[in-house]
């Protein structure tokens, strides 16, 4: 298998303004473009699309307007979970030796159809987000005696996170307080514990060790990956404290990269409620079970940004298509040194986990310097 | 429309079994998804146990295990705060849109 590393990214600003996907697409590849010297069209043979959206054709399309005429050319719909799924996808195409250089562009809008499985009758009433996720918070809560206070603690710090984001959604903090008397959506679930579905677009170009000379100085490697799908409907994950597909992908990945979770300096996570953040760090292995809480209020009230540093999902929004990728492209910036006010210093080793749909699938990479 | 739904539309649970592996196919299907063998529907006992709960405007929702095999969500009926693995029965279900259960605890 080839080596496969980042070689440029751009983002759009997450908001709810009325535009188009394939627009979101083009202002991030623009970007892309600007922020990648040497980059030109006829450089680029892989297209890929990541996005929940109805349209059709896109990635031809989004090759078009950006004026690319890719050989490999096609989108990726994964629910949430998209967005990783198609760097994966990209990296193959890469790692295989169809192609040397790909392009990732994920975009959502506010109003996604991507938000609700209608598929999934196993959640009867109840297909909304916020009911699984009250599910699994119930569940902790019980089990560990995680408090509504540790889950706010989630959401304040990644609020105060996405500060230092220029492309978050959200640009202030809120209290612990606030938080916690926050509109109550169910017993288990606040308004200030989700994440919002926004508008956004993230883009990254991947390469190979032959052609990212022309690119870059400083590649950031792909060096673990991991994925599972353990189904589609919402009740097979059957204990509701721990992500059966997260574990597993973990696993995976850090086996191929010959990684332990102690290595891991720099971690985005799949925050889309603050339950998941306390599970995904104890299921990545950077807590004990049950002491996801700790970990988070420790990093909370030592301003340590490790774990979210753009804010996550809850602090920067969550345009569905363009999560994973954002992700990415945080990480990378992260192990490159550029991350300005959010940078972790030192960071050699980083990981990025996305998941869809009540963590019935999820997906991880590990990236180095 | 599947038989699940036409079912479910007249107040009805029930769910396809594997005519080789006699396990319910869950979600339910016109096949196995141990073996792709045929189904047979039928009748979902109405008896079953809580497996996790919450509430939302007053009313409890919850995840109910029926047969030890098969999960599905719904609202359940209940004065008290229910225990989980307590027992349950299904006393309502329909289709409006959405699949909808109904559920009470047995002691209630
Ligand atoms: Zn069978």
């Amino acid at each position: 298998m080839r080596k496969v590393a980042l070689a440029g990214f751009g983002l759009t600003e997450f908001n709810k303004d009325d535009t188009t996907i394939d627009s979101l697409m083009l202002l991030a590849i623009k970007a892309l473009f600007e922020n990648t010297p040497n980059l030109g069209q006829k450089d680029i043979e892989v297209v890929l699309t990541s996005t929940n959206d109805n349209s059709k054709y896109l990635s031809s399309i989004v090759s078009e307007i950006s004026g690319i005429k890719p050989k490999i050319s096609h989108s990726v719909e994964s629910l949430c979970n998209s967005g990783a799924n198609s760097a994966i996808s990209a990296f193959s195409y890469i790692a295989s030796g169809l192609a040397d250089v790909a392009l990732v562009v994920g975009a959502e809008r506010f109003d996604s159809p991507g938000l609700v499985l209608e598929w999934d009758k196993s959640r009867g009433q109840y297909k909304h987000p916020i009911y699984w996720s009250s599910m699994f918070t119930k569940s902790h809560v019980r089990k560990y005696g995680t408090t509504k206070e540790d889950l706010a603690i989630v959401s304040a710090k990644n609020h105060k996170n996405a500060l230092d984001n220029p492309y978050a959604f959200f640009k202030k903090t809120y209290s612990v307080d606030e938080i916690m008397n926050s509109k109550n959506l169910t017993e288990d679930i606040r308004l200030l514990d989700c994440s919002m579905p926004c508008n956004g677009s993230a883009a990254i170009l991947l390469a190979s060790e032959e052609a990212i000379k022309k690119f870059t100085d400083i590649p950031v490697w792909i060096t673990g990956i991991g994925q599972k799908t353990l189904s589609a409907g919402f009740t097979k994950n059957d204990d509701l404290t721990s992500m059966e597909s997260t574990i597993d992908s973990a696993s995976m990945a850090y086996k191929m990269a010959e990684n332990k979770p102690t290595d891991i300096d720099v971690a985005e996570v799949h925050d889309a409620f603050s339950i998941c953040e306390i599970i995904e760090v104890e299921d990545l292995g950077f807590a004990k079970k049950g002491k996801g809480n700790e970990l988070v209020r420790d990093l909370y009230e030592t301003n340590d940004k490790k774990i979210n540093p753009r804010g996550g999902l809850i602090g920067s929004g969550h345009p569905l298509g363009a999560t994973g990728l954002a992700q990415i492209v945080e990480i990378g910036q992260q192990l490159q040194g550029t991350a300005g006010r959010r940078q972790i210093s030192k960071a050699k080793i980083g990981l990025v986990q996305n998941m869809s749909a009540a963590a019935t699938s999820s997906s991880v990479l590990i990236l180095q310097r | 429309m599947t038989k699940f739904d036409e079912a479910l539309k007249a107040g009805k649970f029930v769910c396809s079994e594997c005519q080789k592996c006699k396990k319910l196919v869950w979600p339910p299907n016109d096949y196995c998804n141990r073996c792709f063998g045929k189904v047979k529907w039928r009748p979902v006992s109405i008896t079953g146990k809580l497996v996790e709960f919450s509430k939302r405007n007053e009313v409890f929702f919850c995840i109910a295990e029926f047969e030890n095999q098969i999960r599905v969500m719904g609202s359940l009926e209940s004065t008290i705060v229910p225990t989980i693995g307590q027992d349950l029965k299904l006393i309502k279900c329909g289709h409006n849109g959405n699949e909808e259960f109904v559920f009470q605890l047995n002691n209630s």
